[in-house]
């Protein structure tokens, strides 16, 4: 009898490892379609000329991520070394988890790595060589992305603090990195001809189809609820079911609080409800959940939404208008700012540790290290990496190339023949 | 034999062609045209408010004989009014020969077809 029991006990604890293992590659699938809804946002927010170029940098970003997260990367990421650096594993030969295969655990962070690597694009579009773009995306997966991934989630020393930095799906750690890369990548470049004129006043360069960045939108959205409820890394059970559930609904709701915030907002501001700015700001209050959405209620979601949906319209003018950085896609201010916003947010809307639930400041005392400390290095390796570009192989196209088109000049083919 | 050029609205293209069409100008070519001038569209991209200081227009352009010209002047004058500014023109130019390609027919024959007159 006791060793029918055993049986039974084994074979739900097999059960329980592929409940896990489905859980995280079909999550991992939809973080993989992300991609797609990155290409389209930033083909959309971009003109005819240079749809080609943006969507072939969506493309090899995620392909050349593929290839170096696998072989050099996810040690870095992973590995035990120290608290700042994992380690080198080739071609991960290790093994790192045993509630699940390494290869399922391989995947899922690839395709995080990759959503960081295509941030970028979008704010250096329409002006960034191909190559310099190449190898940008490289070296961001190589080691600027895993390094401070490492920090929070390979066991560095942001997640051995004696109250860890809580970054669940990476608001800070995907999210933040990117958008500051994309900001030292933009400044790197300068603005594009036409967006600000003689007398440094913005101007609208609209983008060709903002159908198709509608459409790249609702699948970042589709996208998300991988992103989010897969980084539980574990469905089996009644406690992960319902926690992949509390977070399929705090992401959702954050995404409608911020898109809904952000129509009201440029609504009151220009006189006209806007799609363009619309779009980021769903993507806004998705972004600034990310951190916190297996730790916050559904109402502090809604909340987190609405503040990031408001403050993605402040980020934008301040960033075109004011310190004049020219972001086609506006990945700056929803990656990057609302990223940090959406991680300092979960040290005041935790419902076991945040401020606002009288859990006191210790917790957003270590957000702030956090995303100090991931910002700080994600600005300074990025700052070395586009200056190196700039120096040695240069990162801006000619002018000529520019005006006419990066399709035609870079890649000898246009997306549209019509 | 006249060319006859005529900007109108956008929003008035079907009704122009059907009051054409009722005044015997039944082929004629139009193209999407974009003019400079003193009204603009206002729009707002990502956060930044701008005028296209282009106005969207459709450009139509028939040739006919010297008799169907007053009929499609006067229907068009009628169907393509709203009253407001932008209503667009009419330009009247002399042209001084035609050809018909199948056939080689010249001047007035190469308008009419014979015996549809």
């Amino acid at each position: 009898m006791p060793d029918d029991i055993k049986a039974i006990e084994s074979t739900l604890v097999d059960y329980a490892f592929s409940i896990n293992t489905i859980w995280v590659l079909v999550t991992a699938a939809l973080v993989f379609f992300m991609q797609a809804g990155f290409a389209l946002v930033e083909a959309g927010f971009t003109r005819t000329k240079n749809t080609t170029n943006i969507l072939f940098k969506n493309l090899m970003d995620f392909v050349i991520g593929t290839i170096v997260f696998w072989a050099i990367g996810f040690g870095v990421m992973f590995g035990s070394k120290n608290g700042f650096w994992g380690g080198m594993d080739l071609f991960m030969q290790h093994t790192y988890r045993t509630d699940m295969p390494d290869y399922a655990f391989l995947i899922f962070q690839t395709v995080f790595a990759a959503t960081a690597a295509t941030i970028v694009s979008g704010s250096m579009a329409e002006r960034t060589k191909f190559n310099a773009y190449l190898i940008y995306s490289g070296v961001i997966s190589l080691v600027i992305y895993p390094v401070s991934g490492h920090w929070a989630w390979g066991g560095g020393w942001l997640s051995q603090m004696s109250t860890p930095f809580h970054d669940f799906a990476g608001s800070s750690v995907v999210h933040m990195v990117g958008g500051m890369a994309a900001m030292v990548g933009a400044i790197t470049l300068g603005p594009r001809l036409g967006k600000y004129d003689k007398n440094g006043k913005a101007k609208a360069i609209p983008g060709h189809s903002i159908t198709l960045a509608t459409l790249g939108v609702f699948i970042l959205w589709i996208g998300w609820f991988g992103f989010n409820p897969g980084s539980q890394l574990a469905a089996a059970g009644v406690a992960n079911a319902k926690a992949i559930s509390l977070i399929f609904v705090t992401t959702n709701i954050a995404g409608a609080g911020g898109a809904f915030a952000t129509m009201i907002f440029v609504w009151l501001k220009n006189k006209k409800p806007t799609l363009s700015m619309t779009l980021n700001g769903a993507l806004a209050g998705l972004v600034a959940i990310t951190a916190g959405c297996d730790a916050v209620t559904p109402g502090s979601a809604l909340i987190i939404g609405i503040l990031a949906g408001t403050l993605v319209v402040i980020s934008v003018a301040f960033f075109d208008k004011i310190v004049k950085i020219d972001d086609p896609v506006g990945a700056i201010s929803v990656h990057g700012i609302c990223g940090a916003f959406g991680t300092l947010m979960v040290g005041f809307f935790s419902a076991t540790q945040g401020l606002l639930f009288g859990h006191g400041a210790t917790l957003l005392v270590s957000q702030l290290i956090g995303v100090a400390s991931i910002a700080s290095w994600a600005l300074a390796s990025s700052a070395i990496l586009f200056l190196a570009l700039k120096k040695f192989n240069g990162l801006r196209v000619e002018k000529r190339i520019e005006e006419e088109g990066l399709d035609i000049y870079e890649h000898g083919e246009s997306a549209y023949n019509l | 034999m006249k060319k006859i050029e005529v900007v109108i609205r956008k929003s008035k293209f079907d009704e122009v062609k059907e009051a054409l069409n009722k005044v015997d100008i039944v082929f004629f070519t139009f193209w999407d045209v974009r003019g400079v001038g003193q009204a603009t569209e206002g729009r707002v991209y990502r956060g930044i408010a701008y005028d296209t200081s282009t106005i969207e227009r459709i450009l139509i352009t028939f040739y006919c004989r010297e008799k169907y010209m007053a009929p499609a002047i006067e229907a068009i004058l009628e169907s393509a009014r709203t009253g407001e500014v932008g209503d667009g023109k009419i330009f009247i130019s002399e042209i001084t020969d035609a050809y018909r390609i199948r056939t080689g027919e010249r001047g007035d024959k190469a308008m009419y077809l014979e015996g549809e007159e």
